[in-house]
Formats: C-alpha cells, sequence, structure tokens
C-alpha cells in the first residue's frame, strides 16, 4: 500500500505469527469469559419459581408478548446507516490510495461525497432524520391552534 | 547487519514464549484497570458529589471491586421463562469479548531488541489494524441487540433497539474520522502509525510532536464525542437510561452475566481510550523517553478515563431526539467536510 512513498516504512505482509498471536489472545478472552459464567452458575443461590422468572415490568404481571413491533424511525435508521457506510467504505478505499489517484480521484470522490450529502440534505428536509412528531405535523398543530 | 524481526522461523522458542508473556500481560493489565476503573469512578465521582464513595472494604475501599466480584459470583442466576436461551446466554460474551481483543493491535512501547532480533511490543502488529479496530467496533452492536431482543422484555427491548440505533449513527462519524487519520500516515498499521507521530511537526510548529491531534483538531474532536456515544457513556447512556427503562438491555440479567455488561462498559472505555491516544496523540511517544513508553501510553488512557467520568459527574443525559439529532445533522456532515478538506489538502500537498 504504501510501496510508491519511500520515505515510509513499508506495509509487512500478511504473517500467520500476527494471526496466531490474535488467535491465542482471542481463545484466552474466550476462555476466561465462559469460566466466570460457569462458576458463577455453580456457585449461585438457586431457588425456582414461575413468578420470579417473569419478565420484569415494574412489579405487575408482563402484559403481552414483548417482541413488539418496533417503531419504523429505527428501520429508518438502519437503512440510512447501510447508505452511508457503503459511501465511508467507497471514501476509505481512495483514502487509502489518493497518491496514486491524484486530482482525478479526489474529483470524483468528492462529487460521490456531494451526491450523498445533497441525499442527506434531502432526507433532513423531509424529517426523515426527525425524531418525535415532525416538524411539518407540529406546524399542523399550531395551526389548529386558534 | 540490520537486526531482523522476531518470527516463528528464526526462533520459534523464543517468539512463542514472549508471545505468551505479551498476551499475559496485556490481558491481566486491562483486566485489572477495567476492575480498578470501577472503583476509580465511584470514587471520583463521590468526592465530586462531596461524598466518599466506597470506605468499608480495604484502604479508601480498594477492596471493593474484589469484594464485588465475589458478592456476584453467588447471586443467583435468572434465566427468564420467556427469554430465548442460547442468544440470552452469548449475549455478555459477544459484548465483553470484542471489547477485550481490540486491545491486541495496540501497540504499547518501542520494538525492543531481544538476542539480536527485534521484538515489537504489541500483541499483533496487522497490516490492517486501524480496520480491525473499526471491525471490532461494530460487533459490540450484536450483543447489545441480541441482548435486549432475547430477554423478551419491554425495557430490554427498548433499551437494545435505542442502541443499536445510536451506535450506526455514531460508528458513520467514528469511520470518517479515522479516515481522514490514515490519510494523513497512509498506512493502515498502528505501529507505523505511532512511529510517524514521533517526528517533529513543520515550520514553526517543530517544537510540537506530529499528533495526529494537531493537524487534526476537528477529526479528534469528533472522535471522542463519537467515541462517548459508542461505548453508551453519559450524555450518551440513552440504551441504558435508569429514569425511563430501568436498567436498558441488561435489565434482566444478574449475577456474572450482568457483570459481564458492567466490565464490556469499563473495557470498552479502556479500548476507545487508547485508540484516541494511539491515533492522535501520539500512542507510547510522550514526555517521558520511549524506554518508558508504557507509562506515557497508560497516562493518557488514564487521563480519557478520567476525563469520561469527569463528563458523567457533569453533564445531564441528552434526549434521545437530541442525540440522533447530533448524530446526522452535525456530526456527520462536519466528518465527511473534514475528510473532503483533508483529501484536498493532501493531494495539493503531495
Amino acid at each position: 500500500m504504501s510501496s510508491t512513498t519511500g520515505s515510509l516504512p513499508t506495509t509487512a505482509p500478511i504473517l500467520f505469527e500476527d494471526y496466531l498471536a490474535l488467535g491465542i489472545y482471542v481463545g484466552i478472552a474466550l476462555f476466561l469469559v465462559a469460566i466466570l459464567l460457569l462458576l458463577s452458575w455453580g456457585l449461585g443461590h438457586r431457588t425456582r419459581s414461575r413468578i420470579k422468572n417473569e419478565p420484569y415490568e415494574s412489579g405487575v404481571y408482563p402484559t403481552d408478548n414483548a417482541r413488539l413491533k418496533g417503531p419504523v424511525p429505527f428501520y429508518l435508521v438502519a437503512i440510512f446507516f447501510i447508505l452511508f457506510d457503503i459511501e465511508v467504505i467507497f471514501v476509505a478505499s481512495w483514502a487509502v490510495a489518493y497518491d496514486r489517484l491524484g486530482w482525478a480521484g479526489f474529483g470524483q470522490v468528492s462529487f460521490f461525497t456531494l451526491v450523498l450529502l445533497v441525499g442527506l440534505l434531502h432526507l433532513w428536509k423531509t424529517g426523515a432524520l426527525d425524531w418525535g412528531p415532525s416538524a411539518a405535523r407540529q406546524n399542523r398543530k399550531n395551526q389548529d391552534i386558534p | 547487519m540490520t537486526p531482523e524481526m522476531l518470527s516463528l522461523s528464526n526462533s520459534p522458542g523464543l517468539f512463542v514464549g514472549l508471545m505468551l508473556l505479551k498476551l499475559i500481560v496485556v490481558f491481566s493489565v486491562v483486566m485489572l484497570m477495567v476492575a480498578y476503573a470501577t472503583w476509580c469512578e465511584r470514587k471520583i465521582i463521590g468526592h465530586m458529589q462531596t461524598r466518599l464513595g466506597p470506605m468499608r472494604t480495604g484502604w479508601h475501599g480498594l477492596l471493593q471491586p474484589i469484594a464485588d466480584g465475589i458478592k456476584l459470583f453467588f447471586k443467583e442466576d435468572i434465566i427468564p421463562s420467556q427469554a430465548s436461551v442460547v442468544p440470552f446466554l452469548l449475549a455478555p460474551m459477544m459484548i465483553l469479548v470484542p471489547a477485550i481483543i481490540t486491545v491486541a493491535v495496540i501497540p504499547f512501547g518501542p520494538d525492543v531488541t531481544v538476542s539480536g532480533l527485534i521484538v515489537p511490543l504489541q500483541i499483533t502488529d496487522l497490516n490492517v489494524g486501524v480496520l480491525y479496530i473499526l471491525a471490532f467496533a461494530g460487533l459490540g452492536v450484536y450483543g447489545i441487540v441480541l441482548a435486549g431482543w432475547s430477554s423478551n422484555s419491554k425495557y430490554s427491548l427498548l433499551g437494545g433497539v435505542r442502541a443499536s440505533a445510536q451506535m450506526i449513527s455514531y460508528e458513520l462519524a467514528a469511520g470518517l474520522t479515522i479516515v481522514s487519520v490514515f490519510m494523513l500516515s497512509e498506512t493502515l498499521s498502528l505501529r507505523e502509525i505511532v512511529a510517524l507521530q514521533s517526528e517533529p511537526l513543520w515550520g514553526t510548529f517543530s517544537f510540537l510532536p506530529n499528533w495526529y491531534v494537531f493537524t487534526q483538531p476537528l477529526a479528534f474532536f469528533l472522535f471522542v464525542i463519537t467515541g462517548l456515544a459508542e461505548i453508551n457513556r453519559t450524555p450518551f447512556d440513552m440504551p441504558e437510561a435508569e429514569s425511563e427503562l430501568v436498567s436498558g438491555f441488561c435489565t434482566e440479567y444478574s449475577s456474572m452475566k450482568y457483570a459481564l455488561f458492567f466490565l464490556a462498559e469499563y473495557a470498552n472505555m479502556i479500548v476507545v481510550s487508547a485508540i484516541a491516544a494511539t491515533l492522535f496523540l501520539g500512542g507510547w511517544y510522550g514526555p517521558l523517553p520511549s524506554s518508558l513508553g508504557v507509562i506515557n501510553l497508560l497516562g493518557k488512557i488514564v487521563a480519557f478515563m478520567f476525563f469520561f467520568i469527569w463528563l458523567r459527574a457533569t453533564l445531564p443525559r441528552v434526549r434521545y431526539d437530541q442525540l440522533m439529532r447530533m448524530g446526522w445533522k452535525v456530526l456527520l456532515p462536519l466528518a465527511l467536510a473534514n475528510v473532503v478538506v483533508t483529501g484536498f489538502v493532501v493531494v495539493l500537498l503531495q
């Protein structure tokens, strides 16, 4: 990656050793967490009763299933995230090679960013990023009040 | 002859021995810091509110984390009757493990020479270290969503959904700020990023080191804010807002499983502090000579942790619409503009 710029230390190729160390580290972390969970499962005090294992709902009997239908704005946020995260990926892949792409690359990525920025402004304007009552609805409400 | 890097081929015994030593030391230090971060938080917030904080167990409550740990081991391990058991058990692991293993790419000192071979003081010097950090920061979301969904409790579900929306919103800005750092460094390896930051800054500012906080102040500022939001710390702790959601996604958890969420919060604080110190504040380069590099890095991490705790004692929680508005309408455009301006400048200077 940095092979074209002579002043920088060259990036080492992917080595088995790097991933060996990482793998063992992940193993240690998983092992410790599993031990903690097993120990507490074995040591913990245990009593059984039907009501105790009900989900917590401020001290009253739980009503209905908790797998509610999520509010739509959360789905919207997920979709926007995918859109803009793909943008981040494109920008990142340009950023690691900008020295070879020069002004042409910069122009292209700026145009791409600009298009998505216009998209963001559109979302902003249509109220997709608003939480709570949208601006349009609030205006309507204000007009109703004599 | 320039010394070679220590590898599995030129000295297998030494390599494996040193690797295990590094693993165990880093792991123990991280776990110790996590345990004592809880004590520090209680003490610092206590004193900021003119209380004393824990005082009974040991000198000034120094044994409090151990006492808490033992107590939590003996608590009842409740699995709610309507929960989905496998994801319910996996969720705490899926939060804590990514937090711990992100530390693996943080360099904690200069390269040392052992019997003529160079050993980097880092668990693993991945050449995609920055992407590794972004990937594992993203993995933490799964644990929270899974915890919220599998508990089958309304508070947990709301906490989980809020947390996921918050974390993915801020991840965009966080990713973009990191992009602007590796445009300056032209490498994704954290060891090389730290090495580049040891050089002096240009021109009249050459008395300062080339820390990226000086060349990318906006990115640093955005990274700290998005980092706070990613780890769900006050003022962005909406997912576990006690006053409205009981305890958010960990409402149904008890015993050690609850403790894992608690540990993960502090482990994430350490991770964000370590990443901010490494990417923007020169990592282990600092006022002390590089033979004491570890102390430089730990000092920076502790300073960040203190700052995070201080914020918790100072700021009230923001409202959810304010939080999302800030993420999408302020931080994201600022981070995008920062990347484009940085790109313009680096291409111009090239």
